[in-house]
């Protein structure tokens, strides 16, 4: 026997099951595509509604209220950066994609998460699959995705979402196991319900491991966003491979700098809310 | 003590077991059909005895401690008595209701009203402040906020915690931060409080403060507390009833005066050798009958003697001893004597033997 019989070639196998998707499931890969449009458009057309100023005025002034004057400062700068850059409407394009993937993402990785801190068996099938998820190179995410939405916003908002899902859903399986067994006993022993045991204990217990799980979404969402631009996401993903297309130094470096300047205004932003979750009670 | 026996029971374990382990089921058979000892569990099975066989009793208004060494089961035990853990086999009967029959709401309900705990970590929430600590367990049962804020608060004034209410909990030494634990639990209103080893991590002066705070309080509140330590002196300043663990099984249960007068092994008496008998051994263990006492000393003039109580303990037959000019105490209850306390019979009380022997050695001698 050769070798050559012994190749197993997994595309080969996963290719007809696409097909067969793409076959017999199309109605509903429309539905969701239809949704996920309806969705990123609003969002778009919220942040894109009010003047730049205006809005980067709004983000300052809440951001001052809520975290005080540093990151506010921070907030305008970065905002203003891409502004300034000629970039204003990729930027919030890019910023709606990530919301929503992230949106996405954290309401799939949560409960899935906390499934996991409670049951064995659960953490046991999902560990095998994050580890895959984690390891695989992303642009490979991107070619199932495509084949079945084709090109556009909505494929790579799908490959973002399953991009964003396994830093979420472990940090999130970890954060409930690190909350403190008294604690939860406590909740049983005063006779609390389920559900204010999970509100009222669990939550604010893991919530500083869950922001680090937000923030580890957030910014891999949003490398996976700029990698979409090669399946025409548009944003600044779309500009950078604009760049590299056309050999274009000028652009690729404008929207790369943009994308450093938003992703220092989403880390920092949630970053500041952990701290703030901190500090309180010191 | 004797006016509790009439009282009425408020938790009934009846022949409690609790295995842990994967195959604790098949343990739990074994050992009701072949009676294997924990090491035999242990070997057969891969499972831990926790708990073995365990009959208690708390009555209303009694403040019953669990006293053992480190992985005997007090915890198990305790937590098996509001279902945080379900036993392996026997019955908890709280209030006359068995807790295994009861639905998860009803359980619930039971752990909310009638069975408070305070823990040993203390177990309070970080983000919140002392006063929505002490009101957590009302919280969640649902009361409205001014109502369970203003019973928080009253249950904080109690324990003397009055001026912490807005801190928060990091900002509190152990010893208040217990007392909050122990605000949460009053807060409540339950009629039992279960306390495992809440006093345990303090230092020793903090420690024997609350504790004598934790029994007024309780006795003032008419509450009934099931207390574990794993120090003999605090159960016996705690306890009206003690009952001795070891590996798993209850070997002894009585009166801290019982339990030193009579230990029922010598394990229970290793544990007591070391305990101070003065304010634990009273006038009627060592007394001898006054018959006794005319035999040893004939024509001696009993209504000349001073006079004490039947509860009066050593350390207050000394001071009388004192001042009385022939060493002999007369103990009267209820207007009559009823025995005498001579300095013989003191000096065994406080080495814990009890007057068996009639006090006759003097007499043989002179
Ligand atoms: N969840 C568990 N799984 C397996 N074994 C357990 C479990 N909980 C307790 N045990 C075992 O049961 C025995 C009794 O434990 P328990 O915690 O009740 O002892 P304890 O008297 O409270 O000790 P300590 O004074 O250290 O708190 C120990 O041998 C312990 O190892
Ligand atoms: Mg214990």
């Amino acid at each position: 026997m050769s070798f050559a019989a012994l190749r197993f070639s997994p595309g080969a196998v996963l290719a007809p099951f696409v097909d067969w998707l793409n076959a017999n499931a199309h109605p509903l890969f429309a539905a969701i595509s239809a949704v996920c449009e309806a969705v990123l458009n609003v969002i778009q057309g919220a942040l894109l509604w009010p003047p730049a100023l205006a809005l980067i005025a709004l983000v300052a002034a809440a951001t001052l209220l809520s975290m005080g004057l540093r990151l506010a400062i921070l907030a305008a700068l970065s905002l203003g950066f891409c502004l300034i850059m000629g970039l204003w409407k990729e930027s919030m394009e890019t910023i709606a994609l990530v919301t929503v993937a992230v949106a996405l993402a954290v309401a799939i990785a949560f409960p899935l998460g906390v499934l996991a801190s409670r049951r064995k068996s659960v953490e046991a099938v999902l560990r095998p699959i994050l580890d895959i998820m984690q390891t695989v190179p992303p642009w490979v995410y991107l070619i199932p995705v495509v084949m079945i939405f084709s090109l556009g916003r909505v494929p790579a908002l799908i490959a973002t979402v399953v991009y964003g899902i396994p830093p979420m859903l472990r940090l999130t399986t970890l954060a409930f196991k690190q909350v403190p067994k008294d604690l939860l006993e406590l909740g049983q022993a005063i006779g609390a319900p389920p559900r204010d045991i999970l509100l009222k204990i669990e939550l604010p217990a893991a919530k500083p491991t869950l922001l680090v799980g937000l923030n580890q979404c957030i910014l891999l969402s949003l490398a996976m966003v700029v990698l979409a631009g090669l399946v025409g996401s548009g944003g600044l993903g779309g500009e950078v491979t604009r760049g590299l297309s056309r050999m274009e130094m000028g652009l690729g470096l404008r929207a790369g700098l943009a994308i450093v300047s938003v992703a220092v205004l989403l880390d920092r932003l949630t970053r500041g809310a952990l701290q703030r979750g901190r500090r309180r009670p010191r | 003590m004797a006016q509790n026996e009439t009282a009425e029971v408020l938790i009934d374990c009846q022949s409690l077991w609790k295995i842990f382990g994967d195959r604790s089921g098949a343990a739990m058979a074994a050992v009701a059909e072949r009676g294997l000892t924990k090491t035999q569990v242990l070997q057969e099975f891969d499972c831990v005895v926790g708990v073995a066989a365990a009959n208690l009793q708390v009555r209303r208004g009694e403040i019953f401690c669990i006293m053992g060494l480190s992985g005997s089961g007090k915890s198990t035990l305790i937590r098996m008595l509001n279902r945080l853990i379900a036993p392996s086999a026997g019955r908890v009967l709280v209030k006359d209701r068995d807790l295994a029959a009861l639905s998860a709401t009803e359980l619930r309900q039971m752990r909310a009203r009638h069975i408070g705990m305070v823990f040993q970590s203390v177990a309070l929430l970080p983000h919140r402040t002392v006063l929505e600590n002490a009101a957590f367990g009302l919280e969640v049962q649902g009361l409205p906020k001014p109502e369970r804020l203003r019973t928080a608060e009253a249950a904080l004034r109690k324990v003397g915690l009055g001026d912490w209410m807005q801190r928060y909990p990091s900002e509190l030494s152990g010893g208040m931060q217990q007392r909050v634990g122990l605000a949460r639990a009053i807060a409540a209103d339950p009629e039992i409080i279960l306390m495992d080893e809440p006093f345990s991590a303090l230092d020793p002066l903090i420690r024997r403060q609350l504790q004598d705070e934790f029994r007024q309080l309780t006795k003032d509140l008419g509450k009934s507390a099931v207390f574990i330590t794993h120090d003999l002196e605090e159960a016996i300043r705690i306890g009206d009833r003690i009952a001795i663990m070891k590996d798993g099984a209850i070997i002894q249960v009585g009166t801290a005066e019982e339990i030193v007068l009579d230990p029922a092994d010598g394990y229970v008496a290793d544990f007591v050798a070391g305990i101070s008998r003065l304010h634990l051994v009273k006038a009627h263990s060592v007394m001898v009958p006054v018959a006794d006492f005319l035999k040893s000393f004939p024509g001696r003039d009993i209504a000349g003697l001073l006079t004490t109580g039947p509860e009066a303990d050593i350390d207050a037959l000394i001071g009388l001893t004192m001042h009385s000019d022939d060493g002999a105490i007369a103990v009267v209850a209820d207007g009559s004597v009823v025995g005498v306390v001579t300095t013989r019979n003191l000096l065994l009380g406080v080495k814990g033997t009890p007057a068996v022997a009639p006090d006759t050695g003097i007499a043989r001698r002179a």
